[in-house]
């Protein structure tokens, strides 16, 4: 499987108090555990189970994947922008690695 | 272990708790139900009864692909640090696994909405229950008809 890449869209600028919505996507086969491969052996469960968002360390928004989430999961939520800062955003598989991405906002 | 040879597979779902059997027989057709998604519940939140209102589930009618089934969920509160969406928890109940998501808000986030993608297997319910800060659940069902299926058929 290629390296699975995450990708956000966060707008660049946002007003005080105002609510933005923060769109994310990541290629992912997230394997349900429920195929099986040619020989009719069941392939093994492989996904993203966990989903998380957090501005300047603080977390904002998570997410428990399971099995009935789609290939190439997106997830969008909100975020009331407050103050300007930084977002870290983490995606974990199942074999334990972790894919990262972050995004600026500028509150003014 | 229930004596199996020659009950068919209605017999065995029907004789209940075997669940972990028909799934060494066929795991492709144990699927969940209403029950599964009410012991999922259960685990969650006890005995504690869910009300209705407050959540709206966004879900098609119909989904021709239940390979990518868009599903969004809104839950009325004014996401203050005093009141606010805790956790909102989606379900399918004809699905191999009820679970679909779990999400964790926080006051920041302004408002309790979040949108994904999900996989049906078939025409089914999906059934959304959200935690209140105050503890307070609420819940929402909505019927999802599925004209191909999206777990491996």
């Amino acid at each position: 499987m290629a390296n699975p890449t995450p990708r956000v869209r966060v707008p660049a600028n946002a007003k005080k108090g105002e609510i933005i919505e923060i769109k994310t996507l990541i290629s992912h086969e997230m394997e349900s555990g429920q195929r099986k491969d040619s020989a009719g052996k069941l392939i093994p469960r492989q996904i993203i189970n966990k989903f998380t968002a957090n501005f300047n360390g603080k977390m904002v928004f998570e997410a428990d994947w399971f099995t009935s989430i789609s290939a190439n999961p997106y997830q969008s939520f909100f975020f009331k922008a407050e103050e300007s800062g930084e977002f870290d955003f983490a995606w974990k598989d199942d074999n334990g690695s972790t894919y990262a991405a972050k995004a600026k906002l500028t509150v003014g | 272990m229930h004596p199996a040879t020659g009950a068919s597979r209605r017999h065995v779902l029907a004789t209940g708790g075997l669940a972990a059997l028909s799934a060494v027989l066929a795991p492709r057709l144990a699927i969940a139900d209403e029950k599964a998604v009410n012991e999922e519940l259960k685990k969650l939140f006890g005995d504690k009864k869910a009300e209705a209102g407050k959540v709206k589930i966004d879900v098609p009618q119909i989904a021709e692909n239940g390979l990518v089934v868009p599903v969004g969920i809104d839950v009325e509160s004014p996401m203050t640090a005093e009141d606010y969406v805790k956790a909102v928890h989606i379900f399918a109940d004809g699905n191999p696994l009820p679970q679909v998501v779990s999400y964790r808000f926080s006051p920041a986030c302004g408002k309790a909405s979040a949108a994904t993608r999900m996989r049906l297997a078939q025409t089914q319910n999906v059934v959304c229950v959200a935690e209140m800060s105050n503890g307070k659940l609420y819940s929402a069902k909505a019927e999802v008809k599925v004209t191909i299926g999206g777990c491996g058929g």
